[in-house]
């Protein structure tokens, strides 16, 4: 089946969708952005391929009939945990050896190296023993990203290990900062195929239903999936990993992507980690004027992420809790810092967390719609993407101003997927470019050098001495 | 000062237009032949004004063997040659809040650092300060402050404003009084010299012949291509009839020439000259509001010509005159004339005025969108410049843009986000004008989308199927 890719890489995450030939979307992939734009962007697109084989899977079983059938239908969800569950142990071996590269680089000359590399092993078989229950059904996971489950893995097994033999906690941990770079910025191939066999030997099932999707398998992963146009957006214009003639501006891309979602949409809101953006848009979908922050991105997501590490909460979880305020408290500084600062000096008077956090939401609504108003005030429909979109306050504020300042008809539209706007966006106007005859087709996501080459990085050719990542050359 | 630290922090901009055509370096060899006779102005006992641009009284300052220095120009070209960073630096350690004009600030900082002018030489002191325009608040406290540093006499011309976009018997009277009792006398005191009314006379038909050429220039841009850039490159076709050289033979000749240069361009088909040499096909033709940005004026144009994106008229070109709108100054009336000069300056009028302006170029260039340039230290330009923009797109149905930058402070030159906000300007009106887009479907949310795309999916045999 032939599809089209559009990408948006994002300060905070990158995100793909594939959409076929008539517009639709076929799948969605997102991972955490990082230093090397290349390889979030090849992350994106190959979370996206993988849920891309996903649906070709579930579809290869639907419309089956029978008892056995059924089953295999039902098991599905568990072989797509299990594939993750495979490709996150793929991960660590890769995280593994990124470590052993570290020490053979020399790096830690004065922590004996065969203390480090057996304990750095003994953490990730322990991750790798742990690493199943993150996967079981019903699973609550903290975070998508492999960075963050395995941060956390091995923060708490070095902590054990440190508790246990006195293993030294700060090396090891080091090492794992260093090792998680090369792994994430190294492009790996991906094969489903093995990925998924591997899964469906995890799954418990009867050897009909198994017969049944390992055919299944077979045929969903043979599925020629050829990628025919690309676009790409994103915040990083500038070094963008995209030809230049496939570079669509962020504000066409969301505006594209909401109003497909929900054709009525002639206003878009969109709170990203660093811009807001208020888009107008006609019954096309084509942009017809926009703001946008400038030069401060105070009430931004970044701004939300900033006072939950003031007060030590999960970015999730500050919505709900302000949603218990009783009264809103008036915060005076628009600075994120200055807003950091005023609301410890509340706390201290002995306001309450939810009152305060309840200030801090209305202050961002306040803003979003002053650059709504900016770009031409709220039309019918309205529809609000991108991060902050999450927050459940965020949300109930936005809703009773735009009712306050433009009518109780006004229809607001919130998707909880609405991060990939942008990437769907992007893919139809790579659309639009197959269609007029000229498509622009996928860059190869080489890695860019971002990190130094292997002996360069610590260890120098130079020096007689081994040294700290602090030393640099000039 | 150290100048190593202002390398690193101001770069000047490289360009490779270099001198390519003709009248640019004749109007560089202006620019050096007066700023030569500035530096010798002692020594020839000649007396100097510092005036502003809008309402500027060239010709009757040539008439009474004057010499001008335009504070403004100073502080752009300042600005665009990497030095106003360190005088507004200069001037906020005297005390002038951020919030302050930073034209101001530029021009202070430069007085405080040995007031040195663009092309190298020191500049002369005052002998008197001429205030011939007050529409901009900001112009008489510039001159209060000036007046502080230099022991020296202020003329104040008080120029009503136009809040309905016409100028009435009574206001013209109103300044042609005050030209009569205060100002020209106050001048031929300084000078030492009486007026002589027939120089000016022949000062203000040179005058009138000179802006007959721009105003062709101008209009030249209703061509396809264009072959001007009514903005960028138009700031450079401005300069000598807004500056120290109205009323003489070497505007007119400037004039002149450029004309014959445009109108070689256009026999030619070819678009306007740009910091990379001549513009490639013109794809968007667009009408700009508000002045440039002056530190980063070259990497700011190529947003534009590199994307093919001409301006094909400006307001910040008409701030000295709106020529194009049929002033011409008057040799028989040349106290009325000068009059109707400082009243009609673009910034002098009410917003209704200047969107019928805007409406006018938009309509006449057919121009397929247009952009605000919204300065932080311009207070006679930004206010309103929003309402501006939504009526300018109800009554044209072309869309406007809005970015926001400075005259000369660099700090408030973000580049990242000024090229985001241009290229999505531009891929807008692209999209637009190739009408790209999705008509509504009867889907709602991305999952939504999904599960009806795997629905209508076709050519994946099933499993297990049995007809």
């Amino acid at each position: 089946m032939k599809c089209v890719v559009g990408i948006d890489l994002g300060s905070t995450t990158t995100k793909a969708v594939l959409i076929d030939e008539e517009g639709r979307p076929l799948s969605r992939g997102i991972t955490n952005s990082r230093s090397n734009y290349g390889v979030a962007s090849a992350a994106a697109l190959a979370d996206a391929r993988t849920a891309a084989r996903f649906s070709f899977l579930e579809r290869a079983i639907q419309g089956s009939t029978g008892v056995d059938s059924n089953e295999a239908r039902a098991a599905l969800p568990r072989l797509f945990e299990a594939f993750r569950l495979e490709l996150h142990l793929d991960e660590l071996t890769a995280l593994r050896d990124a470590i052993h590269v570290e020490l053979d680089r020399n790096l830690l000359r004065r922590v004996n190296k065969s203390v480090l590399g057996p304990a750095a092993d003994l953490v990730i078989e322990d991750a790798k023993g742990e690493a199943p229950k993150l996967f079981a059904p019903g699973a609550e996971r903290r975070s998508e990203f492999f960075r963050d489950l395995a941060a956390a893995a091995f923060i708490a097994g070095a902590e054990k290990l440190a508790r246990k033999d006195g293993t030294p906690f700060e090396p090891l941990v080091g090492l794992f900062d260093r090792a998680i770079l090369e792994v994430e910025t190294r492009l790996r191939p991906r094969n489903e195929e093995s990925l998924l066999r591997r899964g469906l030997s995890r799954v418990e099932t009867a050897p009909v239903v198994r017969a049944i999707l390992e055919v299944a398998i077979g045929r969903a992963v043979t599925e020629p999936l050829e990628e025919v146009a690309f676009a790409g957006t994103g915040y990083g214009r500038q070094t963008l990993p995209f030809p230049k003639p496939a570079v669509r501006s962020e504000i066409l891309c969301h505006g594209r992507g909401a109003h497909r979602m929900y054709p009525g949409t002639r206003t878009v809101l969109d709170i990203g980690g660093q811009d807001t953006k208020g888009i107008q848009v006609d019954e096309h979908g084509v942009v017809t004027s926009f703001q946008m922050n400038d030069r401060c991105a105070a009430g931004c997501g970044r701004y939300l992420g900033y006072i939950a590490d003031e007060l030590g909460l999960g970015l999730h979880e500050l919505g709900p809790l302000a949603l218990q305020a009783t009264r809103a408290v008036n915060i005076n500084s628009t600075c994120t810092v200055f807003a950091g600062a005023e609301l410890r000096e509340r706390l201290s008077l002995g306001q309450k967390r939810e009152d305060i956090l309840a200030g801090l939401h209305r202050g961002i609504m306040l803003r979003a719609m002053s650059i709504l108003a900016r770009s031409g005030g709220v039309k019918n429909e309205f529809t609000f993407t991108g991060g902050v979109c999450r927050n459940a306050m965020a949300v109930k504020l936005l809703r009773g101003l735009i009712a306050e300042s433009y009518g109780s008809d006004i229809v607001v539209n919130i998707d909880p997927d609405s991060i990939f706007m942008g990437a769907l966006g992007a893919a139809l106007y790579a659309l639009d470019d197959l269609r007029a005859g000229h498509p622009q087709l996928l860059p190869t996501f080489e890695p860019t050098g971002m990190l130094p080459p292997p002996g360069m990085g610590g260890e120098c050719a130079n020096c007689e001495s081994s040294h700290d990542s602090a030393h640099q050359h000039h | 000062m150290n100048t190593s630290s202002e390398k690193v922090t101001e770069k000047t901009e490289k360009r490779d237009d270099g001198d390519r055509d003709e009248s640019q370096r004749r109007q560089k060899a202006m620019i050096g032949d007066h700023f030569d006779k500035l530096a010798r102005a002692k020594e020839d006992g000649k007396k100097v004004v510092y005036t502003f641009v809008p309402g500027n009284l060239t010709e009757l300052l040539g008439a009474l063997d004057l010499l001008p220095v335009l504070p403004e120009i100073n502080a752009l070209q300042s600005g665009m040659r990497g030095r106003s960073g360190k005088y507004i630096a200069e001037a906020e350690k005297a005390g002038h809040s951020e919030d302050v004009c930073t034209y101001v600030k530029c021009d202070l900082g430069m007085l405080k650092s040995g007031n040195i002018g663009p092309t190298g030489q020191k500049l002369p002191p005052p002998d008197v300060l001429l205030l011939s325009y007050t529409g901009c608040f900001t112009f008489l406290k510039w001159f209060e402050l000036l007046k502080q540093e230099y022991d020296c006499p202020v003329v104040m011309l008080h120029v009503p404003y136009q809040p309905d976009g016409e100028i009435t018997d009574e206001m013209r009277k109103y300044v042609v009084d005050q030209l009569e009792r205060e100002v020209i006398p106050a001048l031929e005191k300084v000078a030492g010299k009486k007026l002589d009314m027939n120089e000016l006379s022949r000062r203000l038909e040179l005058s009138a012949k000179a802006e007959e050429d721009l105003v062709w220039v101008w209009e030249s841009a209703r061509n396809t291509p264009s072959p001007i850039d009514g903005y960028f490159g138009g700031v450079y076709y401005t300069g000598p009839i807004f500056s120290s050289f109205r009323g003489t033979d070497d505007a007119t000749d400037y004039y002149k020439l450029l004309r014959g240069e445009i109108e070689g361009r256009i026999a030619r088909g070819e678009g306007p000259t740009t910091p990379d040499g001549p513009m490639g096909k013109e794809k968007f033709r667009l009408v700009v509001e508000g002045p440039p940005n002056w530190t980063n004026f070259f990497d700011f144009w190529r947003m534009f010509s590199r994307e093919g994106a001409v301006v094909v008229a400006s307001t910040y070109t008409r701030v000295g005159g709106l020529y194009d709108r049929g002033f011409r100054h008057d040799p028989k009336k040349p106290l009325e004339t000068l009059a109707d000069y400082c009243l009609g300056c673009y910034t002098n009028l009410g917003l209704p005025t200047r969107v019928n302006l805007l409406e006018h170029y938009v309509k006449t260039y057919k121009a397929d969108g247009f952009l605000i340039n919204s300065v932080k230290s311009c207070n006679s330009f930004s206010v309103g410049q929003l309402l501006m923009l939504r009526e300018l797109e109800k009554r044209t149905g072309v869309p406007g843009g809005f970015i926001e930058s400075d005259l000369v402070d660099p700090r408030y030159f973000g580049k990242a986000n000024i090229e985001n906000r241009v290229q999505s300007y531009l891929q807008m009106l692209e999209a637009r004008m190739s009408r790209g887009g999705d008509l509504g479907k009867a889907t709602s949310g991305f999952a939504g989308i999904l599960e009806s795309a795997a629905a209508q999916a076709e050519g994946l045999v099933t499993l297990g199927r049995k007809s």
